[in-house]
């Protein structure tokens, strides 16, 4: 425990920022990946154990459309659009099946995928370690800002999570579609009964969360390194967002992930040695106070 | 009434084939010894997020047994390898071992495993009795604590006490010409980092008193995000940063603090940059991170080993790896003391191998040193140097001094009580 650190830390405006800075870029990465798990939660009510594996997919797609191309908007749009499919053809070929089984059925499936998609990513791209590399555009000197240091391209990295989440927001609670997912949500079988395709509207969900999840896994991949399996301790942490946040809740996923975020941050500096038993503490503690997380709905 | 023998089996010869099967059981290379071809049974990680470095040594150690085989293989009998997959994990890594053995028949063993796995192949070795030569540990005790002694184990590894005094040593005196004296570190918390860090820093204050850790960071290993890591290591403000990040954490690390600027801002120590597996995936390396050598064909700079770097890329389409060299020299060594022992018995190789002195591409004067008191490897080359973004990725690498090596290590085994 070094208090002083993070005492010293507080009272210095260029330490605040850079701290600030970095809590908000691991919240926000977080954010996408867990919004696309609390999203088919939410509206599917199946836990997706394999959400990591669409963030795994979205790295390597963008590693290969950008050495493709050079082009860094194609290489995002390669792995938003890739892992959108995926997602569609995951969820109309195989989870679509498993809908009325139990949750045991459901989390085999997901875990059978884990490994499948795992196994996947070895045979195309191999099992070694790959690295994108951060685009030109996106190799300079960091900015300055009141003495704390924040590099240009993860503020780019907060506007893209901060764009999706304002349209995610203002797309399901203000446009029709938005409103007929919510619905389905809700009483699948009365929209149903509107003559609404719900079987559409749930591979286009599960579409969407695979997508965002796939975004994050292509914002990550110029800084992260790239293997088979590097999905699962983004998931193990997006469960953690999604719990603290409330199972369904985006707005709890957003606020889940900046806070986990937050807490690795400054943790880090006071809590050298138990930054990870932080994020679990926190965790317990909301469960224990709110155990619908902090923006779960109460089971009627 | 008279008693007629049914035709078939006796009991005698029942019980004979009973006993040689007992026998073959409990000692199986006893009766295999006779077969024309020596199986040659190799535990390595052949899948998960290592599996690169297993891949190449298996790679180093096909490459050296043809070239055994095409000269005549190991005292007349053509070498077979059997090499199976630990998944990097001890428990599976002994099994297999053990099933090549006594399943496969395998007379001799090489052990492919990181340290966490070795130790488990060493007590199967300590079980049977058979040959095992490490390959790929670098963890000191291994071979420097005595309680682990069996004299049919050996290693043909570099070793983290060795590394320690040759980066501290060089750090130290880097340490002294500009200044440096506030120190950060970041490595892997579980073993190997804590070890490795422990003894860097041991022997930089050794020989740079004035140098003081200011800022310590233990990150995961395989944790993906390193950027709570690197703004706290920019806060410290320290003016040099030691790392033992390895691999894929270590690339995603450089990335991660390249976009915050951080090589700019201190001197960069990191012991495991100079190998190919991370040297030609960072995209952006930074110009001037210090590193110990782990394998790269310009150093040692002789024709050997650049000859050998090539060979293996031309046969694999890839460099090698810090494990390729060790693994390579583990199958030549094995060559020259079954010429010596004159024999591929595994007892009499044992014998043979001890205080043997063989040519080979890596070793600092052009020959490597199995050491007889301890069964470790000494005298390959060793050094730092700095790196550069492209080839030959580290132009210059200051070598250790093998004799400064003998003495610190003699000295630190003695503080361990291993002497």
């Amino acid at each position: 425990m070094d208090l002083d650190a993070l005492a010293g830390c507080l009272s210095s405006s260029a330490c605040l920022v850079t701290q600030t800075t970095s809590g908000l870029i691991i919240g926000m990465l977080l954010f996408l990946v867990a919004v696309g798990l609390t999203l088919i939660f939410g509206v599917l009510k199946v836990v997706n154990f394999s959400h990591g594996a669409f963030y795994m997919f979205g790295a390597y797609f963008a590693m290969t459309a950008y050495q493709f191309t050079g082009s860094f908007a194609l290489a995002m749009l390669a792995g938003a659009a890739g892992t959108a499919i995926l997602g569609l053809i995951f969820e109309r070929v195989f989870m679509s099946r498993v809908y009325g089984a139990d949750v045991l059925m459901q989390l085999l499936v997901c875990y059978a995928f884990v490994l499948i998609f795992d196994d996947v990513v070895r045979l195309i791209w191999g099992p070694e370690f790959k690295a994108m590399g951060m685009p030109a555009a996106f190799q300079v000197m960091p900015l300055f800002i009141a003495g704390g240091v924040v590099p240009p391209y993860y503020l780019l990295l907060i506007g893209v999570a901060l764009v999706a989440a304002i349209v995610l927001g203002a797309g399901l609670s203000r446009t029709r579609i938005g409103k007929v997912i919510r619905a389905a949500a809700h009483n699948p079988g009365m929209v149903s009964a509107l003559g609404i395709n719900t079987g559409l509207i749930y591979g286009g969900v599960f579409a969407l969360g695979g997508m965002l999840a796939g975004l994050a896994g292509a914002l990550a991949a110029p800084v992260r390194s790239l293997t088979p399996g590097m999905g699962f301790s983004v998931l193990i942490e997006s469960f953690i967002v999604t719990v603290i946040g409330g199972m369904g809740s985006i707005l709890g996923a957003l606020i889940g992930a900046l806070l986990l975020g937050l807490i690795r941050s400054y943790g880090s500096l006071g809590f050298p040695l138990f930054t990870e038993g932080l994020m679990y503490l926190f965790m317990v503690i909301v469960l224990v106070s709110k155990p619908t997380g902090l923006f779960g709905k109460e089971a009627a | 009434m008279t008693r007629t023998r049914t035709p078939g089996i006796s009991r005698r010869s029942t019980l004979a084939l009973m006993g040689a099967g007992a026998m073959s059981v409990a000692a199986p290379w006893v009766a295999r010894a006779q077969a024309k071809t020596i199986k040659i049974g190799m535990p390595t990680i052949l899948s998960g997020r290592v599996a690169q470095l297993g891949t190449s040594s298996r790679n180093a150690v096909m490459l050296e047994v043809e070239k055994v085989n095409a000269a005549g293989g190991l005292a007349g009998r053509q070498i077979e390898m059997v090499i199976r997959d630990s998944k990097g994990q001890p428990q599976e890594a002994a099994r297999v071992a053990r099933e090549l053995v006594n399943t496969d028949g395998c007379e001799l063993l090489l052990d492919g495993e990181a340290s966490s796995g070795s130790f488990a192949v060493h007590e199967v070795a300590r079980d049977l009795g058979v040959l095992c030569i490490h390959t790929c540990s670098e963890a000191s005790s291994l071979t420097a604590d005595p309680k682990q002694h069996i004299p049919n184990a050996f290693r043909c590894v570099r070793q983290g006490i060795h590394d320690s005094i040759v980066g501290g040593s060089y750090a130290a005196a880097i340490a002294k010409t500009k200044g440096l004296k506030k120190w950060a570190t970041c490595s892997p918390d579980y073993a190997y980092g804590r070890d490795t860090t422990g003894e860097f820093t041991l022997y930089l204050k050794r020989f740079a008193p004035d140098v003081e850790i200011i800022s310590e960071s233990w990150p995961k290993l395989f944790q993906p995000d390193y950027t709570e890591v690197v703004t706290k290591i920019l806060q410290a403000k320290p003016q040099a940063l030691y790392s033992c990040l390895w691999g894929g954490d270590l690339t995603s690390y450089i990335d991660q603090a390249n976009i915050y600027a951080m090589f700019s801002q201190m001197e960069v120590f990191a012991v495991n940059m100079a190998d190919y597996t991370a040297l030609t995936v960072v995209k952006n390396l930074p110009k001037g991170i210090h590193s110990g050598n782990r394998y790269i064909k310009t150093f040692p700079t002789t024709p050997e080993n650049a000859a050998w770097g090539d060979a293996y890329k031309a046969k694999y389409n890839e460099y090698p790896t810090n494990w390729s060299w060790q693994n390579a020299t583990a199958v030549m060594f094995l060559a020259e003391a079954a010429k010596k022992a004159n024999s591929a018995d595994g007892k009499k190789i044992a014998e043979a191998l001890k205080g043997l002195t063989i040519k080979c591409p890596f070793g600092a004067d052009g020959t490597v040193t199995m050491r007889g008191d301890d069964h470790t490897l000494v005298g390959y080359a060793i050094g730092w140097g700095t790196t550069i973004p492209q080839e030959p990725y580290v132009p210059e690498v200051k070598a250790g001094d093998w004799k400064t090596i003998f003495e610190l290590e003699a000295e630190w085994k003695k503080s361990k009580g291993y002497t």
